[in-house]
Parts: C-alpha cells; sequence; structure tokens
C-alpha cells in the first residue's frame, strides 16, 4: 500500500475509533436516561447502582404487564384502574380515557403520568406495547390457547371485569 | 489480491455494467415488489392480536432494514472513496444517498401509521424511534454537505466523511430495542434464532426485503450512470457516445 493511502487509513479509522469511544462513553453515561420507562421492580426498588427511587409528583413512564384480574372499570365514567407487573412488585396505575385497542389483561403497556404515592401512578397517557410474535388466529389458539373474537361477534363489555 | 477489481474503478467500464444490469435488476424488483406486497397486503392470513393491522409490516420492515443495509453500502463507498480516492466510490456516496434517504422516510411514515391504532400512538421518543430518526438526518446531512461547498471535490470528500462517521449508529439502531426499555418491539428476524413470524406471514416479508434490496440497486445503477455522464462529460469515449 503507497505510504500516502496509508497515512488517510489510519487517519480515518482513528477518527472512527475516537468518536465510537465517545458515543460509547455518552451512552453508558445516559444509560438510565435513554430507557424510555421504568419497570414496575425499579420504580420500587429504585434504579441503578444508587438505587435511585422517584420522588412523589414526578412525572415518569411505567411499563409493565396488565396484571390478570386486576382491571377496575368505573360503569359511570371512563376511570379505570389496574395493575403492572414485571418481575416482583406491583404498581397501581389509574387513568380516565380511553385505552388503547391492544389493552387487554396480560398485555404490555407503557403509561405516562404523576406519580401519586409509592406505588400509584395518575396516567394521563396510557400506551399499548406488542410483542414481535405474529401469527394467524388459528396458530395462536393452538400455541397459547387464545381464543380469537371476530369484533363482531364480540360481547359488549358491561361493568367491571 | 483485489486485482480483478481494478477495472471497475474505470468510470467507462462502471457506465456500461450498470447499463447492463439495470434492466434487469428493474425487471426483478418490480416483479419481486407486486408479488411480495400483494401476497403480504392481500393474503396471508391476520394477526392474533392486531387483526389487519399488522399488514404495513410487509412494508415496514423491509424499508427499515434497508435503510440500514443503504447505509452501510453508502459508508463502503465513502471509505473507498477516502482512503483509495476513487472516484466512481465517490460518485456512488451521492448516488446512493437520497435512495437510502427515502427508504428511512418509508420506515418512519409507515411505523408512525402503524404506532397510531396499535401503540395509540403517532411518535414516543424511544430509542429505536429516536436512533432511525437520526439515521434520516444523517442521510440529509450527506446531501446537504455534498452541496455546501462551492468545489465539488471538498463537498464530497466532506459529505463522505460524515457517510464513514455515522456507521456509529447502525448499531445503535439494531441493538437499542435490547440495550434500553422501548415501546417498540425486538426483532421478528434474526440470523440466529427461528423467525417469530408465522411462515405464513414470512414468506411474502422475506420477498419484499428481497425487492428493496435488489430496487435499491437497480435505483443505484441509474443515478450512478447519470453521475458518471455529468462528471466525465468532457472525455473523449462520452463525447463520442454523444456523436459529437
Amino acid at each position: 500500500m503507497q505510504p500516502r493511502r496509508q497515512k488517510r487509513l489510519f487517519a480515518i479509522l482513528l477518527v472512527i475509533g475516537l468518536l465510537t469511544g465517545a458515543v460509547a462513553a455518552m451512552l453508558y453515561a445516559l444509560q438510565q436516561n435513554i430507557d424510555l420507562f421504568y419497570t414496575p421492580s425499579q420504580l420500587v426498588d429504585g434504579l441503578g447502582k444508587d438505587k435511585i427511587k422517584p420522588q412523589v409528583g414526578q412525572r415518569l413512564r411505567i411499563g409493565g404487564m396488565v396484571v390478570a384480574g386486576s382491571v377496575k372499570r368505573d360503569p359511570e365514567s371512563l376511570k379505570v384502574s389496574f395493575d403492572l407487573v414485571d418481575t416482583g412488585p406491583l404498581v397501581t396505575v389509574i387513568y380516565e380515557g380511553i385505552l388503547p385497542d391492544l389493552f387487554r389483561e396480560g398485555q404490555g403497556i407503557v403509561a405516562q403520568g404523576v406519580l401519586q404515592d409509592a406505588t400509584t401512578i395518575k396516567a394521563s397517557e396510557v400506551l399499548a406495547k406488542h410483542d414481535e410474535e405474529y401469527m394467524p388466529p388459528e396458530v395462536a389458539e393452538a400455541l397459547k390457547g387464545i381464543k380469537h373474537v371476530p369484533p363482531s361477534q364480540q360481547q359488549p363489555a358491561s361493568g367491571s371485569y | 489480491m483485489f486485482k480483478w477489481l481494478h477495472p471497475y474503478a474505470k468510470p467507462e467500464t462502471v457506465y456500461h455494467l450498470c447499463g447492463r444490469l439495470m434492466p434487469w435488476l428493474m425487471g426483478a424488483a418490480l416483479l419481486l415488489l407486486l408479488l411480495g406486497n400483494i401476497w403480504g397486503l392481500a393474503f396471508t392470513p391476520p394477526d392474533y392480536q392486531q387483526g389487519d393491522s399488522y399488514r404495513i409490516i410487509h412494508l415496514h420492515v423491509p424499508a427499515a432494514i434497508m435503510s440500514m443495509g443503504t447505509y452501510s453500502a453508502m459508508a463502503i463507498a465513502a471509505f473507498i472513496a477516502l482512503v483509495w480516492q476513487v472516484k466512481v466510490a465517490q460518485w456512488s456516496v451521492l448516488a446512493i444517498a437520497p435512495i437510502g434517504a427515502v427508504y428511512t422516510a418509508i420506515a418512519l411514515i409507515t411505523g408512525m401509521a402503524w404506532g397510531k391504532p396499535m401503540w395509540g400512538t403517532w411518535w414516543v421518543w424511544d430509542a429505536r424511534l429516536t436512533s432511525e430518526l437520526i439515521l434520516l438526518f444523517l442521510y440529509l446531512g450527506v446531501i446537504a454537505l455534498s452541496g455546501a461547498f462551492s468545489d465539488r471535490q471538498t463537498g464530497a470528500k466532506v459529505a463522505s466523511l460524515l457517510a464513514v462517521v455515522g456507521v456509529i449508529n447502525l448499531p445503535i439502531i439494531h441493538f437499542s430495542v435490547e440495550w434500553w426499555n422501548t415501546l417498540h418491539q425486538g426483532a421478528s428476524i434474526t440470523k440466529f434464532a427461528k423467525p417469530s413470524i408465522d411462515p405464513s406471514m414470512l414468506w411474502p416479508l422475506l420477498i419484499s426485503i428481497l425487492a428493496f434490496k435488489i430496487l435499491m440497486l437497480a435505483l443505484l445503477c441509474v443515478r450512478l450512470r447519470t453521475a458518471i455522464l455529468v462528471n466525465e462529460q468532457h472525455r473523449p469515449w462520452v463525447k463520442a457516445m454523444a456523436g459529437d
């Protein structure tokens, strides 16, 4: 290789190497700020090495699975409350508004709101999270035992369930 | 070792090679695009959770995968252009950037259209969405930088440097859903694991991905030929072809 080309090659590799290092250091330092949401265990046990817990009144996002049987709806209004779980502790979310179509028990959701006490969040927005598995309804029924009901044949939801 | 590559550094050879390949690539791309998209959008079964809304995956995933694939191709061309100063590689960088920018825009727009009915929001600043938006800005930056200097050579060099440096973003996009909590789900197709998408939906998706890849090459051929003609317009071989 010509010395001139070799010099350029090393110069460019050096630039890439240094920038990769800089970006890696930045992402490492910002690790906890890049996460979109707290999980229930992070909220209760604290985050990272220093076990930093969010303060009451802080705006935050919480993400977890909706606990089966925990969804309580107010028959008079759009108020709803439900529990979220990941691996351990439960966190309660209260919300008033229309939930996304994918919201159901056992589904992952992300809620944004204000921390009211250690394990309660008053949410202003609830988003549904779905996983990367896609399959036809028959396969889902065979594999997971999820019975698919077309929207036209669904029973209207009544009261709390 | 790379002696066999040397003829391809000559613009005239590349011009004629692209001319010969282009009709085949374009034909194959259109055929596969129609096959993959019609199969995927109309003839696959609905998803057990998302119903028919998931079908936009057949546009979203190919565009997203190829937005990154196109970027790596552009970065490799930029690297060759910077180190070995091959003119054809230099022109390829500028020929490829708008194609990648359009793919990235398609991935972002279809992703937003998918996010609204399923997640409940058009946009959320999670790691995957933000890093893909940065990819769009990198493409636009390469295009803008190349035109920002009165001397075209300098502009092309600076744009190439940005293209090479921006490669850092690719692993960040890819691993963003594993490194951080995101609203975006993980990858359905990975090289090592069994795909977590049913075979009846996987095949049209793979065909669409291949179609986007070949379409990128076909468009690159078209744009590179134009770039070669513009840059070599005073050379004898171009003048001979134009008939003066």
